[in-house]
């Protein structure tokens, strides 16, 4: 790009610029940072005081081994990781396969399945979350990880996202491959995976999230208190034992840092697609 | 291509397809059935019900607690849009420009989308507590002589939880935004600014414009995601509604109903119902919006 002398902005408007981008930074993660410090907090030092502190006078980890005596936190941890493991390898795999089907493979009724995965779109998973879990019950699946990770193993929206994709490969690509004498499997992962990684990543990544970040559904399913996914379990530990905000601090943290270094270690692919447009409104 | 072409089996589309077409089939299109069946009995959470007729739908009319949650879902509704449609738009401004740096900023202010929501209300729940930080700081400023009970006050609670939605959502819709702004041609404010246009002209001739379908399909998801509030008011709560159960929101109310001794599967899925016919209308309008943009 050559050098333009619009938009380039003087010294005094990049420091307002900067001064600006550090009041929102303070306002997004400042209560973040506020909930880390109480975390650190140890017991000699007064959390509610009208002076507060912004940093712990004596750093120490004391209530993280706290909340894991309070609450099964580690195995909640567990349980989370499992939860999101399962819909992370079922919409990787599932989402692909039938994206790569519908847009890469001409057969009889593929515009009725693709107008009903359509249509589920205008239907927020909350109206049909009390169905749903009559469905799970039936399969004798309450009160187990897997009756939480099993409906969105294959999310609708998802295989639309991987069909979108697809949809954009350039045919050329595939004829020559037909020419070639190249099956379907060959095809799809010679030809059409190498140009979807972009959008493969943003399912990953954000299936991921979700159900690591999920809350409902798991409150739905989950009864033993053994069994619950982390943001179950906060909500228990905060419901049941209110009194000491530093254990809440340090169990958000746990259930917190670990999405933040995903996201900060992903999210470069994220920002890639932003920047090429790749979500048009 | 013909079809023969494309593969030699005919059940092999079939085989990628299937699994994804049972989930279409179990988990999407058999739930959305049965939470009408389910609507005309009086099911429980742990099995059984028979058919009861329109049973739970007359008791909807009369419930008053639902009338507050459907208050509650539209001052969010209302409090809501304006905020996240216009904020967001004005971070993605502020991000827009490849200053040095701007890459940390934009995964800073996208860190309260990625966290879950119970992990943000716990934090806001603290930091608003009677002897949170918001209230000692402003004690310690003589604002206040006594802690503001932003957690315990009907309507305090509320705006508490709207509050809470909005931060959570800058980050979200501000992506969005700047999406849009990488569409908006960059020559057009070049010639605007060489005719003299002010930067406020700017915006409102070129950038506004630019970002409208955006803009749209951003106050149609905001509104639906309105209506489905349910983790900041729970947790804010502490899963109680507030003072009174008069704090809840439909979801609330849905979850509240699907559970336990005292739940009730059949009514919880008329409140299912109703949520899907409030909600219906922003989605339509989205469905039209994406048609046009097709």
């Amino acid at each position: 790009m050559p050098a333009r002398g619009f938009g380039t902005p003087t010294p005094a408007g990049k420091a307002a610029r900067y001064l600006l981008l550090a009041l929102v930074l303070l306002l997004t993660i400042g209560p973040f940072l506020w909930q880390l410090s109480t975390s650190l907090k140890g017991p000699g030092e007064d959390v509610y005081s009208r002076t507060p502190d912004f940093l712990p006078a004596a750093p120490t980890f004391a209530n993280y081994t706290q909340v894991a005596d309070t609450i099964p936190v580690w195995t909640y941890a567990v349980n989370s990781l499992t939860v999101a493991g399962i819909a992370v390898v079922g919409n990787g795999v599932g989402a692909t396969l039938a994206g790569f089907a519908l847009s890469r493979l001409r057969f009889r009724g593929v515009r009725l399945v693709l107008g009903l995965f359509l249509a589920t779109l205008v239907l927020p998973g909350e109206v049909t979350i009390v169905s749903q879990y009559v469905t799970v019950r039936s399969m004798g699946l309450t009160d187990t990880l897997l009756g939480v990770a099993l409906p969105g193993a294959i999310a609708m929206l998802n295989v639309l996202l991987m069909y979108t994709a697809f949809q954009a490969v350039p045919p050329e690509l595939d004829a020559a491959a037909l020419v070639d004498g190249a099956g379907v499997w060959q095809r799809l992962v010679h030809v059409a995976l190498p140009n979807v990684r972009g959008m493969l990543s943003v399912v990953v990544i954000f299936t991921f999230i979700g159900a690591w970040d999920d809350f409902l559904w798991p409150l739905i399913v989950l009864n033993d208190p053994q069994r619950y996914t982390l943001t179950v379990g906060l909500q228990y530990l905060n419901g049941t034992f209110a009194a000491n905000p530093r254990l809440i601090a340090a169990g958000t943290m746990i259930a917190f840092l670990p999405i933040v270094a995903v996201f900060a270690a992903l999210q470069r692919f994220f920002f890639k697609g932003v920047e090429e447009g790749a979500l048009k409104g | 291509m013909t079809h023969r072409l494309t593969h030699r089996r005919w059940f092999t589309p079939w085989l990628l397809a299937g699994p994804a077409v049972v989930w279409l089939a179990v988990f999407n299109l058999w739930p959305a059935v049965n939470t009408v069946i389910l609507s005309f009995t009086n099911a429980k959470p742990l099995g059984g019900g028979h058919f009861t007729g329109l049973d739970n739908y007359e008791r909807a009319l009369s419930d008053e607690q639902l009338i507050d949650a459907l208050v509650n879902s539209i001052v969010y509704l209302l409090v809501c849009l304006p905020l996240l449609t216009l904020l967001p738009l004005l971070l993605a401004l502020l991000v827009e420009k490849k200053l040095p740096g701007i890459t940390f900023f934009r995964t800073a202010f996208y860190t309260p989308v990625v966290a879950s929501a119970v992990v943000v209300a716990l934090i806001w729940g603290w930091v608003l507590d009677d002897r949170g930080l918001v209230n000692g700081v402003l004690g310690q400023l003589g604002l206040a002589d006594q802690p503001v009970s932003f957690l315990t006050d009907r309507w305090l609670l509320l705006f508490s939880a709207i509050g809470l939605t909005v931060w959570k959502g800058l980050g979200y819709y501000m992506v969005i935004y700047l999406s849009a702004l990488g569409n908006v041609a960059r020559e057009l404010h070049e010639a605007a600014a060489v005719d003299g246009a002010s930067a406020v002209r700017r915006f409102w001739h070129v950038t506004l414009p630019g970002v409208r379908p955006a803009m749209m399909l951003i106050s149609v998801l905001i509104s639906v995601s309105a209506l489905r509030v349910f983790s900041e008011l729970y947790v804010l709560s502490n899963g109680t509604g507030g003072p009174g159960g008069r704090d809840m929101s439909v979801v609330m109310l849905i979850q509240m109903y699907s559970r336990g001794f005292t739940g009730h599967i059949g009514y919880a899925s008329a409140l299912s119902l109703l949520l899907f016919m409030i909600t219906v209308g922003p989605m339509l309008l989205l469905a039209r919006l994406n048609r046009k943009a097709a």
